[in-house]
């Protein structure tokens, strides 16, 4: 689950890392009030959605307003936030659609003397969450990874231990962080460090971090996502989800508990588990079909679940054919059939359906089918399931 | 022979009272008889499939002689599910449960790797050896004693390789869901080795799909170790980058983990890699074939 920039700060805040005041704002009105009363010379007005590539991304409305600006009054502060609010903001991450900002960080500026890239994110392959920093602040860090991958500095750190000291000393080292400074990144890294594991996050970036001019590290854009899998034990950070961020086939699959990633094809898929799901549409492709979608019905895929299922596939008008691929395992076969007809029922099936039904109670699950007169096309394979859907497609 | 388990296993369910628990202990004692047993804390004493419940690992282990453990405890219960089965001196755990938040397993992780028990999993199907022990979720009638080993990140596509080979009269020695989670207990290397060294195998499968490096990893350590044909097939070729493809472990992320570069390095070790999930038993006929020229 993503959080937009203010939340991300507001918990920042909380865990004891310094971040500049702010106000979030959702008129242009409050965005007026907000500058008054951060009472600075210059404030600056910030698009909250859940992309990177703000500050360069422009509104498709105003092709000279981009989504990061800097304000010197309230006036302007409120013409700012009028130009930002209910328009669509198309960056880099966004894709060609973009996305509707619905509120504005208002927050006061600082005097940057360096820009820096601080990460956390889990390395896999040291089972461990890793601390990344980088001097090459405020730029795109997949482009250092590639380009300078010597410019980014990593520190493992055990979530029963966190992030020592020395580790933060040799970090700045290699960053050039001196003096006074170095108190201020210990504080400001062990914190951090420290929220990583207590809030259960799968991704911590500050992007820039950046050394004021009196030597302190202060987040100036901050990014959190968090483990879905532990929101169960942290109930107040399931409620910063904003469904308006997320595509709403995507929530309600969510909701009924299917993983559902909407693609651009025109074949519906429907299948358990994701690693079958992934390869039936690397198949689909294969033959020369293009997957409408990824959804992976689970292991205990019952019927209310796959009627959904179905009702999310079809909603995409795209949707030309429907390929059912079940290997039951937890997932019966008789289960996924009995829910095929039940939804051919309750939704109605206008394109064609190809089923290829495989595994536990694979027998009694085919019959339910012949017996129901549902008009489908079977399959015996998945070479066959692929053809027959890309033909029945086209 | 086999790896892991085979028929002398003695099997428990943790987590056996609960629905998922007692219908996989059923279907496990079906295939083979080698569940003797189950532990839900609390409920010691009751019977699940005519099998003894007991509160506590060490009792069971004690009363049964059991040396391997399947988990099917829901996930916030799961890591400490797995540090009991290690205090209780079980050498195989499955851990079937998904949803494992994935700090649970990092604080686990380095006790896991320091125990003398292998731990297989999180979110995984399991372990089998055909005709012999089946450990966890998969439909059993699939598979057919026999020569390929096979080890994957994601359930229902091992069965999708299993039904192949079986078709092909080819069979597995042992079968083993890695998980698809990002941390697991056991990864593609350590099973090679023991692949490696057990007779029955002739020849092994790795099932990868996009996201991290293990595949990579795996592919390195066969140049270099193993003697056997092995072949391979990446899921998710076709996914877009940036997309968690229901497998937390399935993205592609800063352009590492693509597909593209994983069967570069698989190809590069020589390993025979299918370019369709329809291909996985083929894969391996032809890996096999190759060797014997």
């Amino acid at each position: 689950m993503k959080i937009h920039e203010y939340q991300a700060k507001d918990l920042f805040r909380k865990a004891g890392v310094a971040v500049l005041k702010g106000k979030v704002a959702a008129t242009p009105d409050e965005a007026a009030a907000a500058f008054s009363e951060l009472a600075g010379p210059l404030a600056v007005v910030k698009s909250q959605i859940h992309a990177g590539g703000r500050g360069k991304g422009t509104t498709k409305e105003n092709s000279q307003q981009r989504g990061v600006q800097l304000v010197r009054s309230a006036e302007e502060a409120k013409k700012v936030a009028g130009n930002l609010l209910g328009k669509t903001l198309v960056t880099i991450q966004t894709g060609p659609e973009g996305k509707t900002v619905n509120r504005v960080f208002v927050e006061e500026g600082c005097k940057i003397a360096r820009e820096l890239y601080l990460g956390i994110v889990l390395d896999r392959a040291a089972a461990k969450p890793v601390l990344m920093v980088s001097s090459e602040g405020g730029v795109e860090i997949e482009k250092v990874a590639a380009e300078t991958p010597h410019l980014i500095h990593k520190e493992h750190f055990d979530p029963h231990v966190g992030l020592a000291p020395y580790q933060v000393r040799k970090l700045c080292y290699k960053l050039g962080i001196t003096g006074a400074s170095v108190s201020s990144a210990e504080k400001f890294m062990r914190a951090l460090c420290r929220m990583y594991v207590q809030l259960d996050c799968s991704l911590v970036e500050i992007n820039p971090l950046v050394v004021t001019e009196a030597g302190e590290l202060v987040a100036l854009d901050g990014k959190i996502s968090f483990d879905d899998n532990a929101l169960f034990r942290h109930k107040d950070l399931a409620e910063l989800r904003d469904l308006s961020e997320e595509d709403p086939a995507e929530v309600r699959a969510s909701n009924t508990g299917l993983s559902y990633v909407k693609l651009d094809g025109t074949i519906g898929c429907l299948v358990n588990g994701a690693g079958l799901a992934m390869s039936t549409m690397d198949i689909i492709k294969l033959h020369g079909g293009e997957p409408a979608n990824f959804l992976d019905v689970g292991g205990g895929a019952n019927e209310q679940q796959v009627t959904e299922a179905f009702r999310i596939i079809l909603s995409d008008p795209h949707v030309k054919a429907v390929l059912v691929n079940i290997f039951g395992g937890i997932a019966r076969c008789t289960t996924i059939a009995s829910a095929i007809v039940a939804a051919s029922k309750a939704v109605g099936f206008k394109v064609p359906l190809v089923v290829r039904l495989e595994g536990t109670e694979v027998e009694e699950g085919k019959k339910i089918l012949r017996e129901s007169g549902v008009k489908l096309i079977t399959a015996d394979d998945l070479t066959d399931a692929a053809k027959k859907v890309v033909a029945a497609a086209k | 022979m086999s790896i892991l388990v085979n028929k002398h296993t003695r099997v428990i369910c943790q987590g056996i009272t609960g629905k998922a628990g007692a219908f996989h202990t059923k279907g496990c004692k079906e295939y083979a008889p080698t569940m003797v047993g189950g532990v839900t804390p609390g409920k010691g004493g009751e019977t699940v499939e005519g099998l003894p419940v007991f509160d506590t690992v060490a009792e069971a282990v004690e009363k049964t002689g059991a040396n391997a453990s399947m988990i099917f405890v829901p996930a916030a219960f799961t890591a400490d599910a797995i540090l009991e089965a290690i205090d209780g001196g079980i050498d195989v755990i499955c851990a079937i449960t998904e949803g494992v938040p994935v700090l649970d397993m990092v604080r686990v992780y380095d006790l896991v790797r320091r125990s003398n028990s292998v731990l297989v999993g999180p979110n995984c199907p399991g372990v089998i050896t055909p005709g012999e022990c089946k450990i966890g979720i998969m439909p059993g009638y699939i598979h057919k004693p026999g020569k390929v080993g096979i080890m994957s990140r994601s359930g229902t596509l091992t069965y999708e390789a299993v039904w192949q080979t079986t078709n092909l009269g080819l069979g597995q020695s042992t079968c083993v869901g890695l998980g698809g989670d990002p941390i697991v207990g056991t990864n593609y290397i350590d099973l090679f080795r023991r692949y490696e060294d057990d007779p029955q195998t002739e020849a092994i499968l790795m099932i990868g799909e996009i996201g991290g490096t293990a595949e990579e990893e795996a592919a390195a350590y066969v140049k270099e170790h193993i003697s056997k044909p092995v072949a391979a097939f990446i899921a998710g070729r076709t996914a877009p980058p940036g997309r968690r493809m229901g497998h937390a472990g399935a993205i592609i992320s800063g352009g590492k983990g693509t597909a593209a570069e994983k069967v570069a390095a698989l190809k590069d070790a020589g390993i025979e890699v299918a370019d369709s999930p329809a291909d996985m038993g083929q894969a391996v006929a032809r890996a096999m074939a190759k060797r014997r020229k």
